[in-house]
């Protein structure tokens, strides 16, 4: 492999923000006139494009916060901190926090034997592993009432008998996140340790290493930015999920509501400024998520750029963990 | 990758592959099946009426349609953007670079009170929008502006890397030869990104016919009016309509299964189309 060699793009359904560094490429086209507009071109399209970015994408962002303050400190205080909003931002962190590591399992599980092995319908496995991109979130919490409902649901009589609950009640919110969020660092971290190939891998086999130590400290090192990065996209759709979560909770306020739930509530009871209040957090979740995200892909094209300067086919950690 | 088959010598794959299939299974595909088999509770005449149903028929079409519109007005935005934020300079890019992730990050919820709001006949754009005869918010164009603003980061996160790594040199060659830049864009760049802009089509359209939280609250589901598909769902399961939900949800799922068969299609087509390798 070449030092400069094309980052390989995943082959992977529902492609959404995946992994890579950022670089400015602009200054390489702009110098060249074979391959710049006109000036009024440019103007236009770099008119057009903004101006649609600040209609579609800023305003909404701008208007979370504005009517989150509209009514001053102390009702924006008070909206977040009454009880009821307290357990919702409980239960939204309960359901991340299973969620999450569960699908950190899975993810370096499928990305282990689908990155370092070969093996049949590899192809079909990636595919499946991406269906929930694809499926509507209310579906997600429909296909958990149908399994565990009380009524119509497979396992329903079972589990009245045995007096468990899953829908309409906390373990359904969490199956139900668990689902939206499935594919997240799956994905992530298929292509990266596939653009890696297996050579560290077998090097520290030759060495004696035993499975474990050859992860982690051979794979984990070199995937950590990935891992990360699927990490924090993975929790920001794990807080916000509404849909599937809807379908599947029972909407009793303090018990099975989490904060997206929560906000809808607000909305409905027209307490339009604690919802906004309330959803301000959520803004701000998202905020920190984007500003994240951008420092790992800083981080991780840093740690590219240092490792292409190395005669060394494959990428050294050098020092980016401290 | 060459990688070859016989001499991996590396240990977990069992266990990798063993703990996949099962996390899968149970999470993903089990739950999944449970629609198609529900749905075999109704006979085949009686699915039919229930998926035919004009109320259904109706929603079909304002989620369809509208998602439609909704990724073909991405397409021709999110070019531009990804345009923009590739090849030229300008104050602010790395911050626009960053947000325009943010439908991704953003609780659909908050999508949806917060479009809500500006877009309402009291609202910073639904005022004067109003004053000239447009009514967005709880009507059919508010749920296209929830579709738009959710679709948006599909095509520019398609289009740009496809962008980055475009080879200048045709884009040269074809200067040189005495095309015009318009003609350099129609005739050797766009063909190039086509495959791109077409999967950044198909995803936008198959996460706008699912969605849901980022349209209820604008939409104003009127039946026949303002009702999308993935509603009929929720409105069935509210009325204890357990066999009715499933039906339309074994429509939506094929509908998701076809969408995802086209976009691995097309992905591959990006990837021979730009000359690079799996």
């Amino acid at each position: 492999m070449d030092g400069q060699t094309h980052r390989e793009e995943p082959l992977m359904a529902g492609a959404v923000a995946v992994f890579r560094g950022r670089e400015d490429h602009a200054r390489r086209f702009e110098s060249r006139a074979a391959l710049r507009e006109a000036p009024w071109v440019k103007a236009l399209v770099l008119f057009l494009s903004l101006t649609f970015f600040a209609f579609f994408l800023l305003l909404p962002l701008a208007a979370v916060f504005v009517e989150a303050f509209r009514k001053g400190m102390e009702a924006y205080w008070a909206a977040i901190s009454e009880p009821d909003a307290l357990s919702s931002i409980k239960l939204t962190l309960i359901a991340a926090a299973i969620s999450v590591p569960l699908n950190l399992v899975f993810g370096v599980a499928a990305a282990w034997c689908i990155a370092k092995f070969e093996f049949r319908g590899k192809q079909f496995l990636t595919t499946l592993i991406d269906l929930p991109f694809s499926v509507s979130p209310v579906i997600a919490g429909l296909v958990f009432v149908l399994v565990f409902g009380t009524h119509q649901g497979w396992m329903g009589a079972w589990l009245q008998a045995h007096d468990l609950r899953i829908v309409f009640a906390v373990p359904g919110i969490v199956l139900a996140t668990i689902f939206v969020t499935f594919p997240f660092i799956a994905r992530e971290l298929i292509p990266l340790m596939q653009s890696q190939g297996r050579e560290e891998e077998e090097a520290a086999v030759v060495l004696g290493a035993n499975g474990w130590q050859i992860f982690f400290r051979v794979t984990l090192p070199n995937i950590k930015w990935g891992l990360l990065y699927g990490v924090i996209l993975c929790n920001a759709r794990a807080m916000g999920e509404f849909g599937a979560v809807s379908v599947v909770s029972g909407h009793i306020r303090g018990q099975t509501n989490t904060v997206p739930l929560h906000v809808e509530i607000l909305y409905n009871e027209y307490n339009f400024s604690a919802s906004f209040a309330v959803a301000s957090l959520l803004a701000l979740l998202a905020l920190v998520t984007l500003a994240i995200k951008t420092w790992v892909e800083w981080k991780a094209g840093e740690a590219r750029s240092a490792s292409a300067g190395s005669a060394q086919p494959a990428p050294e950690p050098t020092g980016t963990s401290s | 990758m060459a990688t070859s088959r016989h001499s991996n010598v590396l240990p977990g794959f069992n266990l990798a592959l063993g703990y996949t299939l099962v996390y899968l299974s149970l999470i993903v595909l089990i739950p999944l099946a449970a629609v198609f088999i529900k749905s075999t509770s109704l006979s085949a005449a009686e699915f039919w009426n229930v998926v035919t149903a004009p109320r259904v028929v109706a929603s079909y079409k304002i989620s369809f349609g509208l998602s439609l519109l909704a990724a073909a007005i991405n397409v021709v935005f999110g070019l531009m953007l990804a345009w923009a934020l590739v090849r030229y300079s300008f104050p602010g890019k790395k911050l626009v670079d960053a947000l325009v992730d943010l439908p991704f990050a953003l609780p659909t919820a908050v999508t949806g009170i917060a479009l809500t709001a500006i877009y309402a006949g009291n609202g910073w754009l639904g005022k004067p929008l109003e004053a000239i005869g447009l009514k967005v918010a709880y009507s059919p164009p508010g749920i296209l502006v929830a579709l738009i603003f959710i679709g948006l980061p599909f095509v520019v996160r398609t289009v740009q890397p496809i962008l980055e790594d475009l080879d200048t040199e045709l884009e040269e060659a074809a200067a040189s030869l005495g095309a015009r830049r318009w003609q350099t864009f129609r005739r050797v760049v766009l063909p190039i990104l086509l495959p791109a802009l077409l999967t950044g089509f198909a995803l936008a359209f198959a996460r706008a016919v699912g969605e849901y939280g980022s349209v209820i609250f604008i939409a104003g589901n009127m039946p026949f009016v303002s009702e999308i598909t993935p509603l009929m769902i929720i409105t069935k399961l509210e009325q204890y309509d357990y066999v009715g939900a499933t039906a339309i949800a074994a429509v939506m799922l094929v509908l998701s299964f076809f969408l995802l068969l086209v976009i691995n299609l097309l992905q591959a087509w990006t990837a021979r189309r730009t000359g690079r390798n799996r």
